[in-house]
């Protein structure tokens, strides 16, 4: 019942953070520091993660790709299948879901049980607009910039791991790489990014705005922010999956 | 002017306000006192709209607040100040940035008349050259009457206080009560405070109602709540022996 509940009370959240912002100058600063905060501050944990898990998945397509009868490039092209299908949409959405998730909710509801949130209502501003709306657009916006700079890492830790270990040819796993290149994988995994970045901004905002108590409460928000935006995200991989690959 | 009719609010299965009425008059200071856990800060909170009332009215200058929109709430929540009572500062701004909030997002004043206006409000309670400091870095004090200046950085009709000087020491008291009354007189605010605080009463209480088990118990001012035969409201107001023995003192002087 409770979850009926949650699910109706996030939609009428939802309604009210799509709104005309008040002022549009304030929305625009309100959404530079949301792209500091979700996107560029974002961009370290990005790239250690990219380089180390493409370098991985290399590593282990060669260490797999024991069979003459398949060329050497193929350790290039499941790479970049895998990066370009699933790692950088899903599991660099999930990495984010932690960091950028629990840090929104923490945010929100520290500002709610320190009455900033009632300061924001009784001065007559909507302040579901005016703190999640920058945050959904900052999300929407740079989760796939930080996407595609993760797909180019993540191949580039590939050929680092590949050429420094002497397993492949740069020519062969470039060749590997370009190989049954599809465009349309790129829209789809931007399109699964896109809603990933609206899921967990939207639903880390919902536990943070709604949380009531104390600092405890906080943190336990906090934790049932990432725990069920990484749920959703895996339903929605799923299902988006479904609807434009088959 | 605010009125309050007839109201009634309950969270789950319990009552918490039961049929409050009464009358917060303009250019006075209106206190509303009691125990903790008796229902004035949520009286408090549904005359601004952070509750939903159950039944009843409220009447801000004849408006009734309780029948309007969403958004109509919304502008009328313009002519309203809040003082809270851990001051609500946003910590990611500056004590600039706080008064100047209301202004940027109200107010079509220009960059340099927002300007003049912080360092008037700040200069009003007594803070000047503070704008630049983080909430985190100002004293609870400090805190308290940076929250007054952003409340009445839009010149607002209404002036609410939820305990504005818990945690206070009480010189800083004394300081945050007569900038609350000086600031009420002075611009012919509508003051509402919510207090528990018997120094308040005696420092600001122009009219004071005493709220007991969620029901108006009392009202008065901060004369008659002394000579009060209502037991409810003398077990409040002469708590500590101290207070039993000016109880005392005074009935010894009455002829």
């Amino acid at each position: 019942m409770n979850y009926i509940r949650n699910i109706g009370a996030y939609f009428i959240m939802l309604a009210w953070v799509f709104r005309k912002p008040k002022k549009i100058s304030i929305f625009w600063k309100m959404f530079m520091q949301e792209v500091q905060y979700i996107g560029i501050n974002s961009i370290p944990l990005v790239a250690l993660m990219s380089t180390f898990i493409g370098a991985v998945i290399s590593l282990q397509t060669a260490s797999n790709m024991d069979n003459p009868l398949l060329p050497a490039y193929t350790v290039g092209y499941i790479t970049q299948s895998s990066i370009i299908l699933e790692f950088s949409p899903t599991i660099i959405s999930l990495i984010l879901a932690g960091k950028v998730g629990s840090n929104i909710a923490s945010e929100i509801g520290t500002m709610r049980i320190t009455e900033q949130i009632d300061a924001l209502e009784i001065m007559g501003v909507n302040s579901l607009n005016y703190l999640v709306f920058p945050k959904v657009i900052a999300a929407i916006i740079y989760f796939p910039v930080l996407v595609i700079f993760s797909m180019f890492l993540g191949m580039f830790g590939g050929f680092m791991a590949l050429v420094i270990s002497d397993l492949q040819s740069p020519e062969t796993y470039i060749l590997g790489l370009r190989s049954w290149f599809d465009v349309y994988n790129i829209y789809y995994a931007l399109t699964k990014t896109v809603a990933f970045g609206f899921i967990i901004v939207t639903i880390s905002s919902f536990y943070g705005y709604y949380v009531k108590g104390g600092s405890l409460d906080v943190g336990k928000a906090s934790t049932k922010s990432v725990v069920v935006s990484s749920v959703v995200i895996l339903i929605f991989n799923f299902v988006i999956t479904k609807l434009m690959l088959l | 002017m605010i009125e309050v009719v007839s109201v009634n609010k309950t969270f789950g299965q319990q009552q918490v306000l039961f049929d409050v009425s009464a009358t917060f008059l303009q250019g006075r200071v209106n206190l509303v006192i009691g125990q903790s856990g008796q229902g004035k800060s949520v009286l408090a909170k549904c005359m601004v709209g952070l509750h939903e009332i159950d039944s009843g009215n409220i009447f801000f200058d004849g408006r009734n607040f309780s029948a309007m929109e969403k958004g109509e709430k919304s502008e009328l929540r313009q002519e309203i100040g809040m003082l809270f009572q851990g001051s609500a500062l946003f910590d990611s701004m500056t004590v600039e940035e706080n008064i100047k909030f209301p202004l940027s997002m109200f107010s079509k004043m220009t960059k340099k008349e927002m300007q003049m206006r912080v360092d008037f409000c700040l200069e009003r309670v007594n803070l000047s050259g503070v704008n630049n400091l983080r909430p985190s870095e100002c004293s609870g004090g400090m805190q308290k009457r940076v929250g007054i200046a952003r409340a009445i950085s839009l010149n607002p009709k209404y002036l609410f206080c939820d305990e504005p000087n818990s945690g206070l020491d009480p010189k800083t008291a004394i300081v945050i009560d007569s900038l609350i009354k000086d600031i009420t007189y002075e611009y012919g605010i509508t003051t509402v405070v919510i207090t528990h605080d018997m120094n308040s009463v005696m420092e600001i209480g122009d009219s004071v109602i005493f709220i007991f088990q969620g029901k108006k118990w009392w009202e008065g001012d901060r004369y008659s709540i002394m000579n009060s035969e209502n037991s409810e409201i003398n077990s409040f107001v002469f708590a500590s022996e101290f207070m039993k023995e000016i109880r005392q003192s005074l009935k010894g002087q009455k002829p």
